[in-house]
């Protein structure tokens, strides 16, 4: 089964949720920035959740399907068409062999995943498939994909969703979604500015008291530098209580780092294993995916809860998860 | 019984905090102190052979360990799932210090040195006000340890560098170093694992691959380790790099 990339699209990587074990030899995790829609869209299609999927970002690629394919599509609306017609998303999607799948305009959020019945064959480097951009390794040769690449696929459309199947090979359409759709986690709020729920890092307390209250009330701003590795954040400079020169140290995907300079930097999943910097707070686990979906000139603010209140709600969303599967699992023989 | 994140037990400390829901941070001190970083070596290793459920990374650094696990491992109990984890780690911690070392790994690292592998070993000479000869001298004859890993895969942090030979960053940094370089910046010394951009003085090459991704250790050096530079000639650096591809 294949898909060959025409146009492909601004930056188009495989991930997983990400290459664990490998921190202490300054490896980092690398895998998909919105957690949420890489795992609805793998549990769409049947997958299990660490299969990799492809992560689009903001203009999409041009994709054509060689085969008949089922497809699930999660995540930022960045205006998915086939033969100019709108392809739905958070939902199983059968597509026709001959078909090509294009991007238009990103209309909110800024990242997509696509995962397909099968799953796409993608070597595991270090037990994972995700893409290492810096060192240029895991995913697709350890790089974005191009123009004329060719991606195999596991064998689709598995024994699943035979009504959907039925319909679709009855009627002549490019391309059928399910009529219904996982609405559960549909729910990335694209209002803005964006509430970022944060724990207090264990710099929080070397922040002047002013710089303290101008975290939690003003807004920040996503400057244009940034990007998978994290982002640079523009609004009020930041100031430390005295100058701390930090031993190089752990850090994790959501930290929020203060430079020098005063403005605050969210490290993202491509974000190295260790840094130098105060850490101001964390974001909360269930805010990640919100915050992946933020594009430059968007705007947030950072609310501080507590850890048992992360946790909790980090929790509940595992079980949110289990419980949709296992709709799913009833689903797919229907 | 209230849980003590915070254990001064002499003049060794241990403060657990969280870094986020997913991680927490133990920090047993303050400085670069080689007796500090042997400590935090050998609380990682015990960790690690200790097969604590959910944990599935240990970034040691100078004086910390990052701890990223998966909370979800840690319910059930009565206590919430960081202070569950916690309380594992202060009793490891309290164990580590009735328990021997483990012994450092020693690895050699050939390294040609000048002329087009080091480029800037003229200007570090000139700096330190000694021969070529001297600094290639001085910085074979010392035993330096890998304090931790980060930056870059494979990228190790070392100390020892004898501080004659120590020259500062160059002004204007290379777009791009050759992997295997060695170079020298203030009191660091280290070996670029890719081809990167950077500023430090560049002495010398190794043939010696620092990461490859392909392997089943897909890094040279560890933290924790020991290393020494001997030198290599040019030809003995062709030779090697021919038998290994």
């Amino acid at each position: 089964m294949s898909i060959l990339v025409g146009s492909p699209g601004i930056l188009t990587t495989f991930q997983d949720l990400g290459r664990r074990g490998y921190q202490h030899l300054g490896i980092g995790p690398s895998g998909v920035m919105d957690e949420v829609s890489h795992r609805v869209a793998n549990l769409l299609v049947g997958n299990p959740a660490e299969t990799a999927t492809m992560e689009i970002t903001l203009a999409g690629p041009v994709l054509h399907f060689e085969t008949d394919l089922m497809i699930a599509l999660c995540g930022g609306d960045l205006s998915p068409e086939i033969e100019g017609q709108p392809v739905p998303q958070w939902r199983p999607v059968m597509v026709r062999g001959g078909s090509r799948l294009a991007f238009g305009k990103p209309i909110k959020g800024s990242r997509c995943y696509l995962a397909v019945d099968g799953g796409f064959r993608i070597p595991s480097v270090m037990k994972s498939a995700s893409t290492h951009l810096a060192a240029g390794f895991g995913g697709f040769h350890g790089r974005p994909l191009r123009s004329g690449d060719r991606l195999e696929t596991g064998p689709s459309p598995r024994d699943q969703y035979p009504a959907l199947q039925l319909r679709f090979n009855r009627e002549r359409r490019p391309f059928l979604g399910a009529d219904w759709l996982a609405s559960w986690f549909r729910e990335v709020d694209f209002a803005r500015p964006s509430a970022l729920r944060a724990i207090q890092g264990p710099q929080w307390s070397s922040l002047t008291t002013d710089s303290r209250a101008r975290f939690l009330e003003d807004t920040f701003r996503v400057t244009s530098n940034s990007d998978r590795m994290g982002f640079r954040l523009q609004g009020p400079k930041l100031s430390l209580k005295q100058p701390m020169e930090m031993l190089s140290s752990g850090v994790a995907t959501g930290t929020i780092q203060l430079p020098p300079d005063g403005s605050p930097i969210l490290l993202m999943a491509d974000r190295q294993t260790t840094g130098g910097y105060p850490r101001l707070g964390e974001l909360a686990s269930v805010d990640i995916p919100k915050a992946a979906q933020l594009r430059p000139g968007d705007t947030l603010r950072f609310m501080i809860i507590s850890l048992e209140e992360a946790q909790d709600l980090y929790l509940s969303r595992e079980a949110r998860f289990r419980e949709l599967e296992q709709i799913l699992a009833d689903r797919r023989n229907r | 019984m209230a849980i003590n994140s915070s254990i001064p037990a002499g003049d060794s400390i241990f403060r657990a905090e969280s870094l986020g829901d997913r991680a927490l941070l133990i920090t047993l001190g303050d400085r670069i102190d080689p007796c500090l970083n042997d400590r935090v070596h050998q609380l990682a290793s015990l960790i690690r052979n200790s097969g604590l459920p959910g944990v599935h990374d240990l970034v040691p650094a100078y004086a910390t360990i990052t701890v990223h696990y998966d909370p979800s491992a840690w319910t059930g109990a009565s206590t919430r799932p960081q202070e569950a984890l916690k309380s594992e780690l202060i009793r490891l911690w309290q164990n580590a210090r009735t328990e021997a070392l483990p012994a450092p790994r020693l690895v050699e690292i050939p390294v040609c040195y000048g002329d087009e592998f080091g480029p800037d070993l003229g200007e570090v000479a000139e700096r330190c006000k000694l021969s070529e000869h001297e600094i290639i001298a001085r910085h074979t004859a010392g035993e330096y340890r890998v304090y931790m890993l980060g930056f870059a895969p494979g990228f190790a942090y070392l100390g020892g560098l004898d501080p004659s030979i120590a020259a500062p960053r160059r002004e204007t940094p290379r777009l791009k170093v050759p992997t295997g370089s060695v170079g020298i910046a203030g009191m660091q010394t280290g070996i670029y694992p890719l081809d990167i951009p950077g500023g430090w003085q560049i002495i010398g090459r190794t043939p010696r691959r620092l990461f490859k991704p392909s392997l089943e250790e897909p890094c040279l050096l560890q933290p924790g380790d020991r290393l020494r530079f001997v030198p290599m000639d040019v030809d003995t650096f062709h030779a090697w790099v021919e038998d290994h591809p």
